[in-house]
Parts: structure tokens; sequence; C-alpha cells
């Protein structure tokens, strides 16, 4: 049985005379364990497609028009209130684009990683000592003292370092990262891909990443799906969409990615009239 | 943080010394002086006074004397915390406040209390039903009752329920009834409660509407954070959310008024106390400002400022307990 099977998923705003189909009818199945990366530019709906897995998308402004989400075979749209908490953080958990926003500003770090675990793991005795455990496997040095540290006084890699953490430490059976590097330098956005490799060689966890550059795919995600316009236009395996990409926008997402070695006076920019 | 506090402190004297010359310039050059309010009704007046007698007065008060000299020196005894005499009563302006101060302090104080206790939770409710019937109906009442003058509403409140006309619920005026040397324990301060009820009305309504709108504002742009997103993904309860993560952020600017409402309630209590014929601060300034008592007005006016400016201190004391961003270095 698949962990993760979306099918025929819509989600509409604004006015349902004349609606913006921000998801329209999307379906894909993950496998738990498998690592897949939602591809697409902004407004093509994969940031609405990852919080709507746990309803975490406010209906209203949102509604979900059509379809079925299904996390490990319960009906995620009509599961009430209290379960869907329960599958919130341990089912599936969320990495943020934004980490210094993403946390809370007035409680530390360590306080924030607890809420986490005495909501999902209340059997945890020594809570501490899980956290310091948590902080140090997504590589945060002397976890003991950071953990009284608040958000502000940690740089950005290491606030997404954290929120990892918070994430990770509920054991989820699905990681989405919706974003997790744009809003950090290059440096860091590697350091922080190389954590999430790492991670993933380390447990039996799916992952959903959430991207809008093809250059981090490459290396990373078994399965790719490329998003456009509300739409699933073009998946498979990384590698063979990555070779022989069919939709003209996955073949112009590809060529958006400057590549090494190659003279180019300008930057790719996609031809919207070529595809619609 | 102890530099800061400080050099904050430090502050508070230029600050006092502009607040204190400007008040003592304005009730001393403005039209009228003592001399003319005890000779009131004129040469020709049964209290009538000779323009001998009332140089004499002007003189004795030292009137004459040029304005920043008189300044100076009053500033002089008040660094012997010596406020002087009233020209009034000739009691001294320290025992004529001390003996209404309580009285405001508890009026403002409980004014003050529940403001908060009350706008706070409005101000959460209408930010969580925003746009919705709940959310327009304490917003269009908060209005109504910010736009309406306190002397107005405490007119309406004694026509309402204490005058008799229509309901006798509640004392019309002053602190206690007149038997209330007979009264138990117990008995009096009840007593004395019913007498406090209308006039912290009349202080509390103007500063809740305020702050439940502030409230408002502060709780919806603390509901529109990414961390509040992130709490939910952890699967908090909404309660949790709101309550704990949304309302801690939405404290921060809600407390720094607190510092601001303090002049609004005390100046507030001036008329308050004076339709209430409540024995406060607030009324002796009002007569001290008629009878142009300037020792008093200038101790009040001492009074009030340093428990203003102690108010803000207070407040950016407050912003860095909830704040863990601010450190003052």
């Amino acid at each position: 049985m698949a962990l993760l099977h979306v099918e025929n998923l819509g989600i509409h705003f604004g006015p349902p005379e004349d609606p913006v189909r921000a998801v329209d009818g999307i379906s894909f199945e993950m496998a738990a364990g498998e690592t897949m990366a939602l591809v697409g530019e902004s407004g093509s709906g994969k940031s609405v497609t990852a919080l709507a897995l746990t309803r975490l998308l406010a209906s209203p402004p949102a509604r979900y028009v059509s379809g079925r989400i299904e996390f490990e075979g319960r009906d995620v749209l009509r599961l009430p209130e209290r379960e869907l908490r329960a599958l919130r953080g341990s089912g599936i958990a969320y990495v943020f684009q934004e980490p210094s926003s993403s946390l809370n500003p007035v409680f530390t770090i360590g306080y924030q990683i607890r809420e986490a675990i005495d909501l999902h793991r209340p059997e945890i005795r020594d809570v501490t000592g899980e956290i310091v455990r948590a902080l140090d496997t997504v590589g945060i040095r002397e976890p003991e003292k950071r953990l009284n540290d608040y958000p502000h006084q940690l740089s950005g890699g290491m606030q997404q370092r954290v929120m990892i953490a918070m994430a990770l430490a509920c054991r989820p059976r699905l990681l989405v990262a919706d974003e997790p590097t744009t809003a950090l330098d290059v440096t860091i956005q590697k350091q922080i891909m190389d954590l999430l490799k790492a991670l993933k060689q380390q447990s039996n966890m799916a992952i959903l990443l959430i991207t809008h550059n093809f250059g981090l795919v490459a290396d990373f995600a078994d399965r790719v799906l490329v998003m456009f316009q509300g739409r699933i236009v073009e998946s498979g395996p990384t590698a063979e969409v990555l070779r022989n990409p069919q939709h003209l926008y996955t073949r112009a997402l590809i060529e958006c990615v400057p590549k090494l070695g190659q003279k180019q006076r300008r930057l790719k920019v996609i031809d919207y009239a070529g595809i619609n | 943080m102890t530099t800061y506090l400080i050099r904050r402190i430090l502050l508070l004297v230029p600050t006092l010394l502009g607040i204190t010359l400007l008040t003592f310039l304005l009730v001393r050059e403005a039209p009228g002086n003592i001399a003319l309010m005890k000779g009131a009704g004129g040469e020709n007046g049964s209290r009538a006074m000779t323009a001998e007698q009332r140089e004499a007065m002007i003189k004795l008060y030292g009137l004459d004397k040029d304005p920043f000299t008189a300044y100076a020196e009053w500033i002089g005894r008040l660094t012997r915390l010596d406020l002087g005499d009233s020209w009034v009563d000739h009691r001294s302006v320290v025992a004529k406040i001390g003996e209404r101060i309580g009285l405001t302090a508890s009026l403002a104080g409980s004014a003050l209390l529940i403001s908060y206790l009350v706008a706070i939770p409005l101000g959460v409710i209408a930010a969580i039903k925003r746009g919705q019937v709940t959310d327009r109906a304490i917003s269009f009442t908060v209005f109504v009752l910010y736009s309406i003058p306190s002397f107005a509403a405490a007119l309406l409140l004694i026509l309402l329920v204490a005058g008799g006309d229509y309901l006798n619920l509640l004392p019309m005026y002053g602190t206690n009834s007149i038997n209330a040397s007979e009264m138990g324990r117990f008995e009096w301060l009840w007593d004395r409660i019913q007498h406090m009820i209308l006039p912290v009305i009349c202080l509390t309504y103007g500063s809740l509407s305020y702050i439940s709108r502030y409230a408002r504002v502060s709780m919806l742009e603390a509901l529109a954070q990414d961390f509040i997103r992130t709490a939910r993904a952890k699967g908090l309860p909404e309660r949790l959310v709101i309550l704990h993560h949304a309302l801690r952020n939405a404290l921060i600017p809600i407390i720094t008024i607190f510092a601001l409402e303090l002049p609004v309630l005390i100046s507030g209590a001036v008329i308050i106390e004076e339709i209430f014929s409540l024995p406060g601060m607030g009324q002796l300034m009002f007569a001290s400002l008629e009878a142009r008592d300037n020792p008093t007005i200038m101790g009040i006016t001492v009074f009030v400022s340093i428990l203003t400016l102690l108010g803000y201190l207070l407040a950016d004391i407050l912003y860095v307990v909830v704040d863990p961003r601010i450190r003052y270095e």
C-alpha cells in the first residue's frame, strides 16, 4: 500500500463562479521511504499541495473542491480535527521556506522542540536528552547549550537545522520540505541539502522536496513531479525526466539552471507563449 | 541592562525639569492669580480687597518675582523634597496629596486592570472571528464606547441607574454612605465598592475600547505569522496555537501602551472625581486650578509626571521580559 495517495485533488481560491484553480485535479503516489521532488515555479501550486496534505491550508479562503488525500489509508480531507492533529507532526512533518519567521521568536528552540515531543511521544521520559539528540542529529554543535537559545540568536542555516530537528523529533513517516533552502545563501543551501540526504539514508522516512530549482533535484530525489499552473505536467524517475524531458515546460525549467563550463550571456527565461 | 536602566533613570531628571518648567510658567503667567481669586467680588464686593492688600498678597506669595527666579527657588525646595504649602489652606502640599492619592490610585488602578482584563479577551475574540458577526459586533460596540466623552457617560449613568428617575441601583456620589461609620468592615467595603462602580466604569470604557482595538490588530498580526503555521503543523491544538504562540507575541505591543494609559486615566480622574464628588487627586487638581493654588498644582504635576515617567520605564522593562529579542545595551 502506498504511504501517500493523492487522487484528483482540486483546490480553488476566490469566488466559486470564477475560481483560481491553484491545484487542478492532480494525482500522485508516494511509497514509504521514497524521496520525491515536486518541481515548479512560484504559483504553480506546489506549496498549496504540500499544505493540503495535512489540511494546513485554511478553508476558507481555500476550497477543497475535489479529490482525496489518503495517508496510510486514512482519508485526510475527512479526518476529524483530533485525528488530524495527531497526524500533523507525527505522520507528516514540515520544514518551511523561511526559518527565521517559521520559529516563534519568544520561545527557546529547546522549548519549541519539546512541544512537539510532548505532543506526539508522551512516553519519552528524558525529553531534554531527546531534544539534545535531535539537535545533534542535525549537526548543531554543543546542543546542550543551544537548546536555551532563542531563534534570533542563531544564523539562518542553524535555524533551518532547528526546524529540521523539530520535524524529525516526532519520527514522521513523511517529511515535507517546502523550499527548505530558498531563503538561505548558496553555501548554507548545500549544507542543508547534504543534511537532508544524510537523514534520508539514515531513516526510512519518505521525503517530499518542494522546489523551483531543478539543480537540487538531480542527486536527491528518486522521482520527480513537474507542476505547472496547478497541474502535474510530467512525472517519472528523476534521471529519466532530466535526460529526456517530455513537456516543453519541463525542458524550459531544466534549461533555466545555469551550467558550469558553458558560456551563457544571459540566463534562460521561460517562454510561456510557446508552452500554452 | 543595568547601565541602560541607570541611563534611563538619569534621563528622567531633564524630562521632569522640562515638564515642571513648562507647567510652572503656564500657571504663573496665565491671567489672574491667587490674590485676585481671594479678593473675588471686586472692590465693591463683600470680600473686597483694597489695592494695597492685593499688592501685599502678591508680594507675600512671591508673584512679583521674575518667573525664572521663582522657578529656580521652587526647584531648590523640590530637591529637598519640599513642595511647599498650599496658598488656600496653608497645609503642606505633600500632606494634601497624600490624603487623596490613595483614592485616585485605586480608581485608576482598577480601571487599568479591568480595561486590560476585558480588552485583551475582546481583542483576541475579535481577531479569531475576523470579519464575522462577532467581530463586527465587538468592533461596533467599542467604537461607540470610544466616541462617548466620559463626562457625558457619567451624567447619563447617574441619570439612568443612580438618580432614582429610572433605576436606583447605585449611589450617586461620594465614597461612602452617610452612615458608613456605623458599618461593619465587610458592610463598609461593600458600600465603598458600590460607590466606586460608576466612576470606575466611566474611567474604564474608553481605555478598554482603545486597548481592545489595539489587541485585535496585534493579534491579527501575530496570527498571520509563519510560526503560527509551524505551530499548527506540529499538531498543536488550536487553543494553544492562539493562546500561547500567537497571544504571547501579540502581548508585546499591548504592554507598551499601558504606559500611555496612565496619564489618560489620571486626567480622566480630574473630571470623573469632580462629577462624582470623590475627594481624590483629580478633584484636588480641579479645585487648585480654580483657586490658582500654584504650589498644589505644581505638587500634583510633579507626582503625576513621575508616575507617568516611571510607567514608561516599567513598560520598557516589561518589553525585555516578554520579548527575548530585545536586550538594552
